[in-house]
């Protein structure tokens, strides 16, 4: 009589590696950078002279004037555009499940899924300036205008609002993406008919039973989409207000002062811009509780239609605005590539050339060859030591708890620039700042969440009993990995790829702090650029940034498509 | 990591203890510099914001390539102050050869910080053979900075002045400015059409400095350090004009355009009245490419305009400190100078002295005429000297104090 | 296919249970080659379980004392993937990436070198079958009965020295039912594989002929 450990549970050296080094990667930098700027947060940092711990940094942060309105206007832009997105999300499903049209709009997700959040805020600002495209749509004809009208504030608007229609832009279609996916966890066709069995309208149905399902797994990309907003600054500098601008904007400014001083203020900033996004978190987690319980006595009352029908319908309408709005916005700047002239009030080029693509094109080879080697290197990285994770989780044999999704979830609950200063220096002192190594090491921060996230849900799906078989048969673990699980698994690894190569391409401040100013992808060269410059340059620049991710999410698409186009099981 | 720190803190210590460590000239001969800068690269941080100088920068990288087997590789900046950001770091992290900045362009209030903490490479002026042609006379900007002395630690690369631009087809030159007050009042009479740079930015910062010229009675002053005692009884009828001309301007004076670019773009469509910008053939060069339209036109104010020089200087750790001089020396040679000239290359005035440049390659800098836009010296007029540093920051710390909600 | 010697399956005091209760208790079963063993009892009961573990895919929270062997050689100690445990479940697990052809290849121990080999055994399976020429197929465009005979083939080209069937009878409606039932144990009993077969329905026990332990 003996007692034996199932065998499946013994691993190799290697994979149960896996697991810590892929922790390693990505959370060391975050923790050493938090260390590294709140240490000069509170006064110090030996190299300019700050040798003992004072709170004089958080005294100049407080002289600064319009502190009080930057911290405002992050915490506003960030509540708002969440809550906004959330809600036109939430309805955009909705309406999804019931209407063929909306079905149509939902193929639009994608390619807005891969545009970097800077193309996107770039196209918009051209469509809503005074001088831009709407503002011309309507003139001269109907507003008689000859001249952009000097009183119409648009972009850079003192509340943020164009900020905040920037960041839906984007994150309407990210968390359509995700409540997708999570509706897939839920039984929502079954409480549907329940729901309407029992005479509710479906919009009423879908908010008072299936949402409050879906929201459990919803609450980390919501929390995620909140720390962006609050603390964007790519966003920030493209359509936020400048005097004053959102604290994260501040601190960044400050970090790049030529008066040194500024490095306290500048950690102070970033370090409260941290417990600001925290605050936050906080304070939607409370919102989440009170929200629950005003919703659970909605549910109670037995109300079977509501104002909540055409609140849904306007919601999902404004939806579907935004992804058109998002769509347009990188039709207007593909319109600037190729336009030679294009004055006020003009709807279109007045002269086409391809003059702009000519000049721009031999120059960018350098940048562009960069940005995708960054985005290939960064995804390849992610996606290797996600499967590494998933394989060695799936060889112990026990599914992961929750507070590893947490875990996963952490490079993007941190606001970026609260440690990406301290992981800077840690950089200078380890001499690979500057380097692309030290560029995709930062991107790989970033990408890993997203490339966990993506390929996870559908590795656990396949059915364990795929891989019994084959081990049945004689294969070796490595074998079953490599021959069964990889093959059947292909077109989720390459998507998550893909995803990688997006989040890649569309990082700012990593690529800034960890490049040291010296490697110089698509977006930060577009963010430069954007302070004015010529749109046209600035129309290439977009094209490139949205057209590098989604031509590697179409051969994401297309290549497994073609491996088996002839097994019907893997369509 | 906290011993890391310390470990810093005695080498940060050691260093700012004193004068600069690394005030030896520059005395190796030249063709010993030449030969080591063979096969360098030369990272040269200067801002990205304008075309004509990116495009200039790329063909001087490939002359000296050709020249030399120098590759240069411009690092583009939003702003100088980054690069500046980055060899601290460097120094904070003890990291004093091979450093990431090789060559930078600037001026101003960054050279001054740079030269003060001890961060420049130099002096370096006396061991480039192009150095002789440099006008140390008339153009005296090229030996002060900001009323700061160059010593040697920098070289004059390019000059630039301050100049207004118009819409011909909209205003007659008669009816612009060429006053502070004449401005306040276009202004008040186009409210919303008239705007200047954020002050953060040095082309709005000298937009202000331009008006205190205009507005003090004795503007030598301005040649001295601002002290606590004088800055507000000397600025203050600055900032009366300024509080009278905030209200009319574009946005009513809550938000500015960036950069110099941005507003320009403002111009393209109409949006603005009065443009500005450092460089007299701005005009000129953008209606060219289309960035201006085509009856934009110069003018400066009745007083004349401020002027300064740009510099180039290489940080005390650079890793290619040789192909950095030879690069420095390749700018200052006439044919260079004049090609800089050149509106199709940026319109940018030379730092060379004429009479002492060859007479055979004088004829480089003859004026290209028919170009709509570009304005002639005498238009021009004569440049005012740049204000002390210490003007320039309090002025940008009060406007941020004053007018930040 | 060839066989190895045939040998008996023994199970010694298996015993399998859960933290908070127990599902089999003191099993010992011999079964003899070429013999099918048929277990069942209640949803719940273990059935499942016995088999998993069998093959060597059990996992906590099961705690699991006793014995297996095939033969002489202990089967305890073995990882999974060389204790030659054949297995078939209800659904035929096609892997859907290959060619029926590929499937079945996959099923053949490397020791069979040659290419040509190879694919004669393969070509003699889908004869066996009466699928010869569906070598190429997409799996997915074969009917249920076709593709569970396929899955046995694949197993039985392994050349397994036990077999396991965990309710593989379940998806195919009656008339197929008696059809492949009668193909496996056929099969099972031809190449003296010792065989335990995990179902619900009194009929296939009937006809598998062996004897019947009840769980729960």
């Amino acid at each position: 009589m003996n007692t034996r450990s199932p065998s499946f549970t013994k691993i190799g050296g290697l994979w149960a590696c896996a697991p810590w080094i892929t922790i390693a990667v990505f959370l060391l930098p975050v923790a050493a950078g938090l260390v590294g700027t709140v240490l000069p947060a509170f006064g110090y940092l030996p190299a300019i002279g700050g040798e003992h711990l004072s709170i004089e940094p958080w005294r100049a942060l407080m002289d600064q004037p319009g502190v009080a309105s930057s911290v405002r206007l992050s915490v506003q832009t960030g509540l708002l555009a969440t809550a906004f997105s959330l809600a036109l999300a939430a309805a955009f499903c909705e309406l999804l499940q019931d209407h063929a049209s909306y079905r149509r709009l939902s193929a639009m997700v994608s390619p807005l899924l891969a545009t970097p959040h800077v193309a996107l805020a770039i196209g918009l600002a051209f469509i809503i300036a005074p001088s831009g495209w709407l503002v011309r749509l309507a003139s001269p004809a109907l507003t008689g205008w000859d001249r952009p009208p000097a009183g119409l504030v648009t972009v850079r608007d003192p509340e943020g609002l164009a900020m905040v229609l920037g960041l839906v832009l984007k994150e309407v279609p990210y968390l359509i993406l995700m409540t997708t996916a999570a509706l897939s966890q839920v039984p929502h066709a079954a409480l549907r008919r329940v729901g309407a069995t029992l005479g509710y309208r479906p919009a009423t149905t879908w908010f008072k039973l299936v949402f409050p399902q879906v929201y459990a797994q919803l609450r980390l990309p919501v929390y995620a989409v909140l720390a962006f907003s609050m603390s964007t600054v790519e966003v920030g500098l493209i359509l936020g207000p400048g005097n004053p601008p959102p604290l994260a904007l501040l601190a960044s400014r400050w970090f790049a002062d030529y008066d040194l001083q500024r490095y306290f203020p500048a950690a102070a900033a970033a370090t409260l811009q941290g417990l600001l996004v925290l605050a936050a978190l906080l304070a939607w987690r409370a919102g989440e509780v009170c929200v629950g319980s005003v919703g659970r006595a909605w549910c109670e009352r037995g109300v079977r239609a509501g104002a909540i029908e055409p609140a849904a319908r306007t919601a999902a309408g404004l939806a579907a605005l935004a992804l058109m709005l998002g769509l347009i916005a990188l039709v207007g700047m593909a319109f600037w590539s190729f336009a030679q002239s294009w004055r006020f009030p003009a709807v279109l080029p007045g002269q086409w050339t391809l003059q702009t693509w000519a000049l721009q094109l031999p120059r960018m080879t350098g940048t562009v060859m960069t940005t995708v080697g960054l985005a290939l290197a960064s995804a390849l990285a992610a996606v290797l030591l996600t499967i590494a994770c998933l394989e060695a989780e799936t060889r112990r044999g026990h599914a992961p708890t929750h507070r590893v999704l947490w875990l996963v979830y952490m490079p993007l609950l941190v606001p970026q620039i609260a440690f990406l200063y301290g992981f800077q220096v840690v950089l200078v002192k380890l001499g690979l700042d500057g380097s692309s190594l030290a560029v995709a090491w930062a991107h790989l921060v970033f990408v890993l969440p997203y490339a966990f996230l993506s390929l996870a849900d559908p590795w656990r799906a396949l059915d364990p009993r795929y891989a019994r078989t084959a081990a049945a048969l004689g294969e070796t673990p490595w074998r079953v990995l490599w021959r069964v699980r990889m093959p059947m698994l292909l077109k989720p690894v390459l998507l998550a790829f893909a995803i990688g190569c997006a989040v890649s391409v569309g990082q700012y401040l990593p690529t800034l702090f960890a490049g040291a100013g010296r490697v110089a992808t698509l977006t930060t060269e577009a963010v430069t650029l954007s302070s004015g410059a010529d749109p046209r340059i600035m129309g290439v620049y977009s094209f490139l940034q949205a057209g590098i991710p989604l031509l590697v999410y179409g051969a994401a698409l297309a290549l497994p498509a073609l491996l088996y186009r002839r097994r019907r099981g893997m369509a | 990591m906290l011993a890391r720190f310390a470990r810093t803190a005695l080498l940060a210590a050691a260093l700012a203890a004193g004068a600069p460590l690394h005030a030896e000239p520059e005395s190796r001969p030249w063709p010993d510099i030449l030969a080591r800068a063979k096969g360098q690269t030369v990272y040269w941080n200067a801002w990205g914001g304008d075309e004509r100088t990116n495009a200039f920068i790329a063909w001087a990288g490939d002359e000296v390539k050709r020249r030399y087997g120098i590759t240069i590789q411009q690092v583009k900046l939003k702003d100088t102050a980054e690069a500046v950001t980055r060899v601290v770091a460097e120094k904070s992290a003890g990291r004093n050869a091979n450093g990431s900045v090789d060559l930078i362009w600037i001026n101003g209030p960054n050279f001054l910080a740079m030269k003060s903490q001890g961060l420049l490479y130099g002096p370096i002026t006396q061991s480039l053979s192009n150095y002789r042609y440099v006008d140390t006379e008339h153009k005296r900007s090229n030996l002060i900075d900001f009323t700061v002395p160059i010593d040697g630690m920098a070289v004059p690369w390019r000059l630039a002045q301050f100049v207004y631009i118009y819409d011909s087809a909209r205003h007659k030159l008669a009816e612009m400015p060429t006053s502070a007050p004449a401005l306040l009042a276009f202004a008040r009479q186009h409210p919303g059409r008239v705007t200047h740079p954020t002050v953060r930015n040095f082309l709005g910062a000298t937009f202000l400095k331009q008006a205190l010229y205009d507005l003090l009675p004795d503007p030598s002053v301005l040649q001295q350090p601002a002290t606590d005692a004088n800055f507000g009884p000397v600025t203050a009828p600055l900032w009366a004009w300024y509080d009278q001309l905030r209200p009319t301007l574009w946005r009513a004076g809550r938000e500015f355009p960036e950069t110099g670019p941005a507003e320009r773009q403002l111009m393209n469509d109409g949006a603005i009245d009065i443009h500005m910008a450092f460089d007299p053939a701005e005009a000129a060069v953008s209606i060219a490419n289309q960035l201006l339209p085509p009856g934009a036109r110069t003018f400066v104010m009745a007083k004349g305009t401020i002027g300064n020089t740009s510099f180039v200087a290489i940080p005390y750790n650079a890793a290619h400190k040789e192909a950095a001089l030879v690069v420095a020396d390749f700018l200052l040679e006439p044919a260079t100078q004049a090609r800089a000239q050149d509106p199709a290359w940026g319109g940018n005035l030379t730092v060379l002295d004429l009479a002492k440049v060859p007479a055979g390659q004088r004829t480089l800098f003859a004026p290209k005429a028919g170009l709509p836009g570009l304005p002639t010296n005498e238009e021009l007029g004569a440049p005012l000297l740049e204000p002390h540093p210490s003007w320039m920051t309090r002025i940008t710390a009060e406007w941020e104090k004053r007018y930040s909600r | 296919m060839t066989t190895g010697t045939a040998q008996t399956l023994s199970l010694r005091d298996v015993r399998i249970a859960l933290p908070d209760r127990e599902l089999i208790r003191q099993l010992s079963i011999e079964v003899a080659p070429g013999q099918v063993v048929t277990v069942m009892g209640a949803s719940g009961s273990g059935k499942s379980s016995l088999l998993a573990w069998i093959g060597g895919f059990l996992q906590a929270p099961f705690v699991v004392t006793g014995e297996v062997s095939i033969g002489a050689r202990r089967l305890n100690d073995e990882p999974p993937h060389a204790r030659r445990a054949g297995i078939l479940f209800q659904d035929d697990l096609l892997f859907p990436h290959l060619s029926v052809a590929g499937n079945l290849l996959f099923g053949v121990p490397a020791s069979v070198r040659t290419r040509a080999s190879r694919r004669h055994a393969v070509d003699e399976a889908l004869s066996e079958a009466g699928l010869a020429g569906y070598g190429e197929r997409d799996p997915a465009t074969l009917s249920g009965g076709q593709r569970a005979r396929v899955a046995l083939l694949r197993t039985l080209l392994s050349e397994p020295q036990l077999l396991l069937l965990d309710e593989p009878f379940g998806k195919l409606d009656a008339a197929l039912r008696a059809d492949f039932r009668r193909f496996v144990f056929e099969h099972a009993r031809g190449l003296g594989l010792p065989t335990l077969m995990v179902t619900h329905d009194a009929v296939d026990a009937e006809a598998a002929g062996g004897p019947v332990v009840v769980l729960g």
